[in-house]
């Protein structure tokens, strides 16, 4: 989770991430932000994000977006 | 039939007469015999076009289903004996299988449309080259395009990756099928519908309810009004504006860009106002299509809340993708390596942005216009986005500027008029004639002409002038009254009321409406895309 934060941290350092949880719907993450996050992760956790995990439920919070990792390195 | 014609108004009226008349079990068939009709009535033979596509999505959805509830099976029957690993595999060799079920039925959509609608421009770009060389060129085909033929393939193309990355199950009966990709009101321009999203709704019973049919009546109404007030007002200046460009350039430039944003606003809001309150008055909740987007503060911004369902089908089904494919995420690694971290991690971001603003102007249409659009939106986005940090270190140094009304509005009027430049290419369709114009808002020194007759010069009174300018300002009042809630469902539930507005706005159209004899009124703009 840490490793997640540091990520999403250099993305946006104004954001507190860890209280955040409607980054899609308040627009803190858009569409390039989200594409250099899935390169970062593919980087750092050696997960692949397919397309169709592309929805605002995974990326909505932090909290979320590591869960997302952990089951897709799980399945 | 175009939906400013009487008889789309008696086309409309009667279906949703016999809609409400026959049983509910059956009105899923009405609104099919209706699409089916309106569709026959733009040309017998476009239904062809329309019955392939349909029947191929059908097919090839319904095989990617048949292997998907199979792989289900097996790996359910099998949880116990399987190691996770061989689950993995498993899934990864029919994902695979189903994968090239689903290249296959996108080769077939899109190859109808490819074909229909890029031929005459490839051949033409192909002509111009052979030409240079002195060999003999190819004779262009004029094909005709059916009827909204770029917005059902891009619907059903949707579906099928849809089923296949199994966010929805195909549906089994073909005729309701035929239903979602055909229906009527959102046929011509859209909105681009899921199947998620519509495909229950229009199979459903919908029993008679007057507010929603209230604040349907209501919203197609306010559709009429802005297409026929607005945008049909501000094309009377455009058409002149445009062909009499050698005559209106510099000041007029800038003239064109503010009349063509109203004309396109009030075209295609217009007719989406249409399309969806046609559909509320069935019952059916269609997907907004637009936010307020000339109150947007950047070009991204912009691209949230204009024409919001065609931009979310290329940001799902074109730009994700191809950014997360193996491949990208390989050059990404590579780059990365040997052109550093900063580049590294930029690769697959501009190249998925370039490939989807280039593949949205062609969508627009087959011309250098419509593709020079779309990668100078795409530019626009890139530039904003490496400016970002400087924006970042702007406001920590000045805080509070953001949320500065000043500042608002400058951001608002420059991403308006940003739009609207590039919009331009597509009144001109010309591009370097295009750039010249641009070039000449600089250069003709005639924006002093606005002060001596210039705003009368190019077919609008002052007349129509005030009439434009007052149903822009309506427009603006009722989105900023409808922010919270829309305005139409406040007013549904007041039957007298909305009665008397509507009755105001179709005395409003009848008596300042561009129509009737002598006046060739528009098509909808998007109905040419």
């Amino acid at each position: 989770m840490e490793q997640l934060l540091e990520i999403l941290c250099r993305m946006h350092p104004d954001v507190d991430f860890e209280a955040n949880d409607d980054l899609i719907g308040e627009g803190v993450l858009d569409s390039l932000d989200i594409v250099t996050l899935i390169t970062e992760i593919n980087t750092t956790f050696d997960v692949s994000i397919p397309a169709e995990e592309v929805i605002p439920e995974n990326f909505n919070s932090a909290e979320a977006i590591f869960a997302m990792i952990q089951r897709l390195d799980e399945e | 039939m175009a939906f400013t014609s009487a008889w789309f108004l008696l086309f409309a009226a009667l279906t949703l007469l016999v809609y409400y008349l026959v049983p509910k079990r059956v009105q899923w068939w009405v609104l099919l015999a209706a699409s089916y009709g309106f569709y026959a009535y733009a040309g017998a033979h476009y239904l062809l076009f329309i019955l392939f596509t349909t029947l191929v999505s059908y097919v090839i959805a319904r095989i990617m289903q048949r292997r998907a509830d199979a792989e289900d099976a097996f790996v359910e029957s099998h949880r116990d004996t399987l190691e996770k690993s061989e689950r993995k595999a498993y899934r990864a060799k029919e994902k695979k299988k189903r994968f090239s079920i689903l290249l296959l039925g996108l080769f077939l959509t899109l190859g109808v449309l490819a074909v229909l609608k890029y031929t005459g421009f490839v051949l033409s770009g192909i002509n111009s080259m052979v030409s240079a060389f002195g060999y003999q060129t190819f004779s262009v085909p004029s094909l005709l395009l059916p009827l909204g033929i770029s917005f059902y393939t891009f619907q059903s193309v949707g579906y099928l990756i849809d089923v296949y990355r199994k966010k929805a199950k195909a549906e089994k009966n073909l005729a309701k099928f035929a239903l979602f990709v055909s229906f009527f009101p959102q046929l011509i321009q859209g909105p681009i519908s899921r199947f998620s999203d519509l495909g229950a709704q229009l199979y459903a019973p919908h029993a008679f309810d007057g507010q929603g049919f209230g604040a349907g009546l209501i919203r197609v109404v306010w559709g009429y009004f802005k297409k026929v007030v607005v945008a049909d007002t501000a094309m009377i200046a455009v058409r002149t504006l445009v062909t009499e460009n050698v005559t209106y350039n510099g000041v007029y430039v800038f003239l064109l860009i503010l009349l063509y944003s109203a004309q396109i606003y009030g075209d295609f809001t217009g007719g989406i106002d249409i399309t969806i309150g046609l559909s509320e008055m069935m019952g059916i909740r269609l997907a907004e299509n637009f936010n307020c987007p000339f109150a947007s503060r950047s070009t991204k911004e912009y691209w949230r809340r204009w024409h919001i369902t065609m931009g979310s089908w290329f940001t799902d089904y074109i730009f994700y993708p191809l950014s997360v494919t193996p491949s990208m995420q390989k050059l990404s690694k590579w780059s990365r390596a040997k052109l550093g971290e900063s580049v590294g991690k930029r690769i697959p971001v501009y190249t998925a942005t370039i490939v989807t603003w280039f593949l949205t102007g062609l969508w627009h249409g087959a011309g250098m216009n419509f593709i020079v659009w779309g990668l100078l939106n795409c530019l626009v986005i890139l530039v904003s986005q490496e400016l970002q940090p400087l924006y970042n270190r702007f406001h920590k140094r000045f805080p509070g500027v953001a949320e500065n009304r000043a500042w608002i509005f400058w951001q608002c009027a420059r991403t308006f008029l940003l739009m609207g430049l590039i919009r331009s290419l597509d009144c001109y369709r010309d591009v370097p004639l295009t750039f010249r114009l641009w070039g000449s808002m600089l250069t003709a020194g005639n924006w002093g002409e606005l002060f001596s007759g210039g705003l009368l010069s190019f077919g609008l009174s002052a007349g129509h002038w005030i009439l434009l300018l007052s149903a822009i300002a309506l427009i603006c009042l009722v989105s900023t009254l409808g922010k919270d809630q829309p305005l139409r469902y406040r007013l549904a539930k007041r039957p007298l009321l909305l009665c008397l507005c509507a009755c105001v706005l179709v005395i409003l159209i009848l008596i300042f409406g561009a129509y009737g004899t002598g006046f060739d009124a528009s098509d909808f703009i998007y109905g040419q895309f």
